[in-house]
């Protein structure tokens, strides 16, 4: 069956996180995420759900992290202002493994910057603007029918590894309306987070077995264990022994690496004799896209990459590709080249990195880049 | 062995209060107060934040969780809408309540989530070496107050009954009997309910003050006088006074019951 329906982005995360299981939504409104908690305060209850609309940004993700301790699929979505309030408590949901989804469209910043407008400045945020090193799951989806898509992998990613989840959209895909594919429901795959402690007498709450992954029965279902934000042992009770202090840091971060297979996702256009690559992310990823396949029927040799996962990194993929192309196009709507850098860091010299930044609040056009990347083609050919 | 024992972590005594610290009778009549209503073990959820008062869940053998400071109530919010059976109970300094974490009370307060909210006030942050609070006393010294206190005190009590709370009383470790129930009625009522219990830090306040902590609990016991006493006393005599006892008992639509009654609440699993 050919199941297509017209949706804006943002309705398309609050109707793949009903499919996805989700059961207490908590958010403080703020454009341009505002439709997912407008939507999900009225679907919510009819799927055994229920939505609270909080006081700040803070108590939003208080509220889904206390959910999850309870044992039930929990959701918040804001922007980049509210994801600033959140970043003690996303730090804390990382530290304590209690999974929660975060969907965040960027707007322009800083500051209270441009709610109307779109930006992919808060990828470096996503990562490190919570104090401390802890690990987290960022997703950037392109298209509308991405954001379906990624939000049921988000709840999946976050249950089945124990870990925050970012959704990380920006304006200009949260309010595009596409027409997507909804998947039919039992073509999907649906993960709930393990439940199979051994008995209380022997159970510790971050005592893992080799999947690394910790256990947290729900509260309430007869397990009485301690959960902190303070660095603990493997009892759940705070202890800041060097050696339990090392171990606890070293676990968490370290967690989702042999995992890398599973929750990492690129897409790539690969073409055997490329010189230039141009990676792009989020709705830039598309004009970006279009200037890759027109720039190849000019019959410039170029390739197309782009990250789906941003943290972690796709640090193989991003490898392989500079140690074939001579230069890798960033374009990205920031002003530092957030991106552009992280991949320069990767490839350790292996290609050049150029960058192409755009930051007045509209987004990069198919022009833009194709000009780009005709610049570099010249460029290169001088230089043979 | 106290017949207590059972609600306690014994393996993480001796605990980290300070000698002379009345946080513990606090804890101690918390504890006699589920112990009396005879409530599941498993199914009450402590949940605190950080500070002195913070720390409790560490030696109490319950579901716990010790959140980032002042955001106890938000995760108790999201524990209470994940599942309503749950019994969840949030201990709290004034610090972690009426500070960082105050916006939180005022709408925990205004919702009427069933949960029970219980503020020890010590007037100082004990774990941090002696900062002044939102409740230390005009005058009074702080590490942060040395010319002394010159902001006036917060009455919590008095904020969360303008917000709405149903049920608010005020305790404290003198008269402890008193608190023992005053705990146990708070826990019983359908709604959102604070207690706010007068304690003492000979640590921090007692010694910056020059207070004995023997001092300190006879002042706190005569600070607090109860509302038959009042009465009788001017409103010259009733400056400095606080009055303990329950403060408020109304019956307000709990959220949790209203919600799903507006919306037609479905039980998990069956769509409308």
């Amino acid at each position: 069956m050919n199941n297509k329906v017209l949706m804006q982005g943002n309705q398309a995360v609050a109707e793949a996180a009903l499919v996805a299981g989700v059961k207490v939504v908590a958010g403080y409104p703020i454009t341009p995420s505002t439709e997912v908690i407008e939507i999900l305060s009225k679907k919510l209850p009819s799927v055994g759900g229920r939505f609270i609309q909080m006081e700040d940004e803070i108590a939003s993700i208080g509220v889904i992290i206390g959910a999850s301790a309870a044992g039930k699929k929990a959701l918040t979505a804001t922007s980049g202002p509210g994801f600033s309030l959140m970043q003690e408590l996303l730090g804390y949901a990382a530290m304590v493994e209690l999974p929660i989804v975060i969907y965040s469209a960027q707007r322009v910043g800083p500051s209270t910057g441009g709610a109307t407008l779109p930006q992919q400045a808060d990828i470096m945020q996503t990562k490190w603007g919570s104090h401390g090193e802890s690990p987290r799951i960022v997703i950037c989806p392109s298209t509308v029918e991405e954001s379906y898509d990624l939000t049921i992998t988000a709840f999946n990613l976050a249950e089945k590894y124990m870990v925050p989840v970012v959704i990380l959209s920006d304006e200009i895909l949260a309010h595009m309306r596409e027409s997507i594919t909804v998947p039919e429901k039992n073509s999907l795959k649906i993960i709930n987070r393990r439940n199979d402690p051994p008995p209380q007498e022997e159970y510790l709450p971050y005592k893992v077995d080799h999947t690394g992954i910790p256990v947290l029965p729900p509260f309430g279902s007869g397990y009485r264990y301690n959960i902190t934000g303070m660095i603990h042992g493997d009892n759940g009770i705070p202890n800041l022994a060097p050696a339990t202090i090392d171990k606890c840091i070293r676990r968490i971060n370290n967690k989702l690496d042999k995992y890398y297979d599973d929750i990492v996702m690129v897409e790539e256009i690969k073409r055997e004799k490329s010189k230039i690559a141009v990676l792009a992310y989020g709705s830039t990823a598309r004009p970006a896209k279009g200037a890759v396949k027109m720039a190849i029927e000019k019959e410039i040799d170029v390739e197309f990459i782009r990250p789906i996962t941003m943290w972690p990194f796709p640090e193989k993929e991003v490898r392989e590709v500079a140690n074939r192309v001579g230069k890798i196009l960033v374009p990205e709507m920031n002003l530092l080249g957030q991106v552009a850098n992280l991949v320069r860091q990767v490839i350790e010299g292996k290609a050049e990195v150029v960058k192409f930044n755009k930051v007045s609040g509209e987004p990069i056009t198919v022009e833009e880049i194709l000009y780009q990347i005709e610049e570099i083609n010249k460029k290169q050919r001088r230089e043979r | 062995m106290s017949k207590l024992d059972k609600y306690l972590r014994l393996n993480q005594m001796p605990h980290f209060a300070c000698p002379g610290c009345t946080h513990g009778v606090a804890w101690a009549s918390m504890i006699r107060a589920i112990d009396k209503l005879g409530l599941d073990q498993n199914k009450t959820i402590m949940v605190c934040a950080i500070g002195c008062a913070g720390r409790l869940p560490v030696y109490l053998d319950f579901p716990s969780i010790r959140t980032p400071h002042g955001r106890a109530l938000t995760v108790a919010t999201g524990i209470k809408l994940a599942n309503p059976k749950l019994k969840v109970i949030v201990f709290m300094g004034d610090g972690d309540a009426a500070a960082i974490g105050g916006n939180h009370l005022i709408h925990a307060a205004r919702r009427n989530l069933d949960i029970t909210a219980i503020i020890a006030i010590n007037e100082i942050y004990g774990m941090t070496g002696g900062q002044y609070a939102p409740t230390t006393r005009k005058g009074k010294f702080a590490s942060t107050a040395p010319f002394g206190m010159i902001e006036p005190a917060m009455d919590i009590c008095k904020l969360v009954e303008a917000v709405g709370a149903s049920f608010v009383a005020r305790g404290d470790v003198y008269h402890v009997m008193e608190l023992n129930n005053l705990i146990s009625q708070a826990i019983l009522h359908k709604g959102f309910s604070v207690v706010e219990i007068l304690t003492t830090c000979p640590t921090q306040f007692g010694r910056r003050n020059k207070i004995k902590n023997s001092e300190l609990i006879k002042d706190i016991g005569g600070i607090t006088i109860t509302k038959k006493q009042a009465e009788k006393l001017s409103e010259n005599e009733l400056q400095n006074k606080l009055i303990r006892g329950i403060l408020v008992q109304k019956e307000r639509p709990e959220y949790i019951e209203e919600y799903d009654k507006i919306t037609n609440f479905q039980e998990e699993g069956s769509l409308k």
